[in-house]
């Protein structure tokens, strides 16, 4: 294990059966998991890599019980982590030994459903699709789509700020919300927004999405609905080389084009697919384009023949647009079960996701390369490349020596490519703790100096989620007081953990 | 007589750093002011010294296939917009112009001002303010550090998201030095369509039931009579935008879907469309007359409520208009010392929502919370957040809070 995470504190770890006692007093028997064979069915999250066993796991089912639990917290300065539903990719819900793991699954209920203003107030681990599924019959839906959405709940789209293959035209979960519930550590429940645009003030909804459950536990959150488009129609390009459809998708753009979904995957995914389970995809082709367009019948059929030709323009070697709706989904079948698909084609796999200006793609990808021969590894892609998302998948064995470490450095190194393009670390997967070491590559000391004094504005004693995001542990009293010149950090051998 | 508070002219980030460094050593609180077009907004604060960003300009970076401009902060609106334009391409948020409010000439803004009152638009209800086209930014914080955060890509969730942040800080957290903004294509062209002859609740029902059409309108406004237009009744305005074919094809079924009830339809084409969505973008109803402007957000069902219980509260109401399907409402009163203040904001604490005070005299803006009043842990968490980039409530001392 090359993660170091802060040390279990034993002055906690000693006061557990106090800990327990008080918890019980707040939630009831079957709320309080502490047995040690229930405790590991919690202890990683969808990133597996990293496992620790939580001191106990508090599974609340109402407002009250999360107060008292954040305030008991607080009063007995013991760590907190919550979970949603446990997909994070980055370990974000991943327990401390010495920290309760708070689980918000008993969050359930959609609590209220308001057509006339276009908005849904839900419990936070509501999944994301229920909510779709809640409000189709009446022909709205909720935007945000991650992959995992069939199991992910709407309170860890706000901790990550989720994101999908419809946000390039509908936006990530940050621009969906209208309204949060927050309790903070020591149990105050802070309201944001409601149904309505923009509250004035500091934009806190904007600040705890994608916080990464660092800042507040999430207790209710309003979501936007959408109307469905009446039509959706699928294009499936394929192109002799990845750089072609790169520039394919630029033209899209250029031309003024914001389509509903544009992917893209390499000949290695292509393949993977066609095997695991064929849905048509041209195996020739170096790289395929899928593209979703939506929106009114003469304005998709419009689109559809404009995409067409800019396709036909860039040289694709294969062109089909959907016909039925049969057809559409049988396009986006193979894209929807690429991760499946390359874990048949290798034992295990990492998957990464930086984000780089689309425009790079082509040296990305070349660069890719590069790095993963030197490693010995190989790498199968998924792009969100409408918005210049990559998801490089690393194929590994982890029965293999030096696999693990080989597969992680090459995710490392692919990721400190994105940013020497102009890119970011991670598009929508979070930092965590698989990228919190890498932070340093995006940010300066004093970028982050002022982040995490953000976080002590939330939580002085820096014991909500501790150990993710952020490469070093400073106490607020030292980040208050500290001045940083040259971005440099006084003491900058202090040891990271 | 106050002497006029000295100004430093701030060309680029070393000099902001320096500024404010100096600022903290005296103690000496600092306005921020780029093209001085929203200076009568938020609270009456004046400030020991102005910080003045104009200089501070130009565009850095734009790649139109990219969908990414960054500029510094000084740069005026005026000239993005038409760069961008060259290009039949935006910012999507239709940014307010506060000129005609303010009986000043419009184009004064520049994209540092614009950011920092998170500005929108009637288009608001499709394509986000101004918060949700921020990509990333660098900026001085109150500490006088240099700080970065975002990137230039569309999907970045690296740290906290402190573009939502900055975004209507009113320049309380820091002085923005560069700015990255996601730009969009224009539509192909436009129209409106106006149902005319329901009364006012029936007008909003209308909007409501226009949004809850697969019709994708961009913008739906209820205009009283008199209010434009010059027409003398009362009339839903429902914009839609997109390929002609589209556009047309949409307008028709929305027609067709909200027919009946003695309402008549008129379509306003391509340019009178532009010229009315700009002028309710810029609030032109409630500008033109002479008295104070509330801006109310709340749920689009609670919007004609809230007008009501505002009359009957006693506030005397010169004009108004509803947009964002009723969900925010634009509203002038006759001047009062306290703006009518307790109607306003009585109104929308029944439903929740939020009234802002947009256009008062100085006394009445130091006198009375131009923002909303916040519940005290609220209260209590911003304070901790400004002081997290402003420990000395040196940037723009008093001008959101009286408290920082």
């Amino acid at each position: 294990m090359t993660l170091l995470m802060p040390a279990p504190e034993p002055e906690i770890m000693s006061r557990r059966n106090e800990l327990i006692a008080r918890l019980r007093a707040i939630l009831p028997r079957e709320s309080l998991i502490v047995d040690e064979v229930s405790r590991r069915a919690y202890e990683c999250d969808a990133f597996t890599m990293y496992r620790a066993l939580p001191l106990v796991v508090a599974l609340p089912e109402s407002v009250e019980q999360v107060r008292a639990i954040m305030a008991l917290a607080a009063e007995m300065n013991v760590k907190v982590v919550p979970r949603g539903a446990g997909t994070s990719l980055s370990g974000g819900s991943m327990p401390l030994e010495d920290g309760i793991l708070l689980g918000m699954s008993k969050f359930n209920r959609i609590l209220d459903i308001n057509y006339e203003n276009r908005c849904a107030r839900v419990q936070p681990g509501v999944q994301n699709l229920a909510i779709s599924k809640a409000v189709e019959a009446q022909g709205f839906y909720y935007a945000p789509d991650p992959s995992s959405q069939i199991a992910c709940s709407i309170g860890g789209n706000v901790a990550e700020n989720a994101g999908g293959i419809h946000c390039l035209k509908y936006g990530l979960t940050t621009n969906n919300i209208l309204g949060l519930d927050v309790v903070l550590m020591g149990g105050d429940l802070i309201r944001l927004g409601g149904k309505h645009l923009d509250s004035e003030g500091y934009d806190l909804i904007g600040l705890v999405t994608g916080s990464e459950g660092l800042l507040g536990v999430v207790t209710e959150v309003t979501v936007r609905l959408l109307q469905r488009p009446p039509l959706a129609r699928g294009l499936l390009l394929g192109f002799a080389s990845v750089a072609a459809g790169a520039r394919c998708v630029g033209a899209i753009i250029a031309r003024g084009v914001i389509p509903a979904g544009l992917e893209m995957m390499d000949r290695a995914t292509i393949h993977a697919v066609e095997r695991f389970q064929p849905c048509g995809y041209p195996l020739d082709a170096q790289a395929l384009v899928i593209v979703e367009l939506d929106g009114t019948q003469a304005e998709v059929d419009h689109l559809v023949g404009v995409v067409q030709n800019i396709a036909r323009d860039e040289g694709a070697t294969t062109i089909r647009a959907s016909t039925s709706e049969a057809e559409r989904l049988q396009f986006w079948a193979g894209r929807k079960n690429a991760f499946p698909a390359v874990s048949c084609i290798a034992p295990d796999y990492l998957c990464m996701d930086g984000t780089i200006p689309r425009a790079r793609l082509p040296e990305a990808l070349a660069g890719m390369d590069r790095l993963a021969k030197e490693q010995g590894l190989s790498v199968a892609n998924v792009f969100h490349a409408g918005d210049g998302n990559l998801h490089p998948l690393i194929l590994y064995d982890a029965s293999k020596e030096g696999d693990v470490e080989r597969a992680e450095k090459l995710g490392f190194d692919i990721l400190r490519l994105c940013v020497s393009l102009g890119g970011v670390l991670t598009g929508e997967h979070g930092v965590g703790v698989e990228k919190r070491d890498l932070m340093g590559e995006m940010f300066s000391d004093v970028d982050l100096a002022q982040q995490m004094r953000l976080k002590c504005a939330f939580d002085p004693a820096g014991r909500l989620n501790p150990g993710k995001v952020f490469p070093t542990l400073h106490r607020c009293a030292e980040l208050g007081m500290m001045h940083v010149s040259g971005g440099k950090m006084p003491f900058p051998d202090l040891p990271r953990f | 007589m106050h002497s006029a508070p000295a100004t430093l002219e701030i060309r680029d980030e070393a000099d902001a750093v320096d500024a404010i460094c100096a600022a903290n050593a005296k103690g000496v609180s600092c306005a921020i002011v780029g093209g001085g077009s929203k200076s009568g907004l938020g609270r009456y604060a004046p400030q020991a010294q102005t910080l003045a960003t104009g200089a501070l300009a130009g565009v850095t970076l734009y790649e139109p296939n990219e969908l990414v401009l960054s500029a510094r902060a000084g740069t005026r609106l005026s000239e993005i917009e038409a760069l961008l334009e060259s290009n039949e391409q935006q910012l999507a948020f239709e940014p307010i112009d506060y000129g005609p409010l303010f009986g000043a000439e419009r184009g004064g803004a520049t994209i540092g001002g614009v950011i920092a009152v998170n500005a929108s638009g009637p288009r608001r209800i499709k394509a986000g303010a101004a918060r949700d086209h921020l990509l990333g930014f660098r900026c001085v914080t109150g500490r006088g550090e240099l700080v970065k955060s975002g990137g230039r890509v569309m999907k970045n969730v690296t740290g906290y998201d402190l573009s939502k942040l900055v975004c209507g800080s009113y320049g309380t957290l820091a002085l923005l030095a560069e700015l990255t903004l996601k730009v969009l294509p224009n539509p192909e062209t436009e129209c409106t369509l106006l149902a005319i002859g329901a009364d006012e609740a029936e007008s909003l029902a209308l909007l409501r039931r226009a949004a809850a059409t697969p019709c994708e309108p961009s913008s739906l406004a209820m205009l009283p009579a008199g209010a434009a237009l010059a027409l003398d009744v009362h009339a839903a305005a429902i914009r839609l935008e997109g390929p002609a074919i589209s556009v047309t094809a949409r307008r028709d079924d929305l027609a067709a879907r909200l027919a009946g009830g003695g309402i008549r339809f008129e379509t306003l084409d391509v340019v009178d469309s532009k010229a009315l969505w700009r002028d309710l973008r810029d609030a032109a109803p409630v500008a033109a007359k002479l008295g104070q402007v509330w801006r109310i957000s709340v749920a689009p069902t609670e919007g004609f409520a809230v007008v009501e219980r505002m009359r009957r509260a006693g506030a005397p109401l010169l004009a108004h208009f509803y947009d964002w399907a009723g969900g925010l409402i634009w509203f002038c009163v006759e001047p009062a010392p306290d703006a009518h203040a307790a109607a306003a904001r009585g109104a929308v604490d029944a439903c929740g929502g939020h009234a802002t005070l947009i256009r008062a005299s100085a006394e009445t803006r130091a006198s009375v919370d131009v923002f909303h009043p916040q519940p005290a842990p609220l209260a209590a968490l911003t304070r901790r957040v400004k002081e997290s980039f402003d420990p000395a409530h040196i940037l723009e001392r008093g001008r959101m809070r009286a408290e920082f």
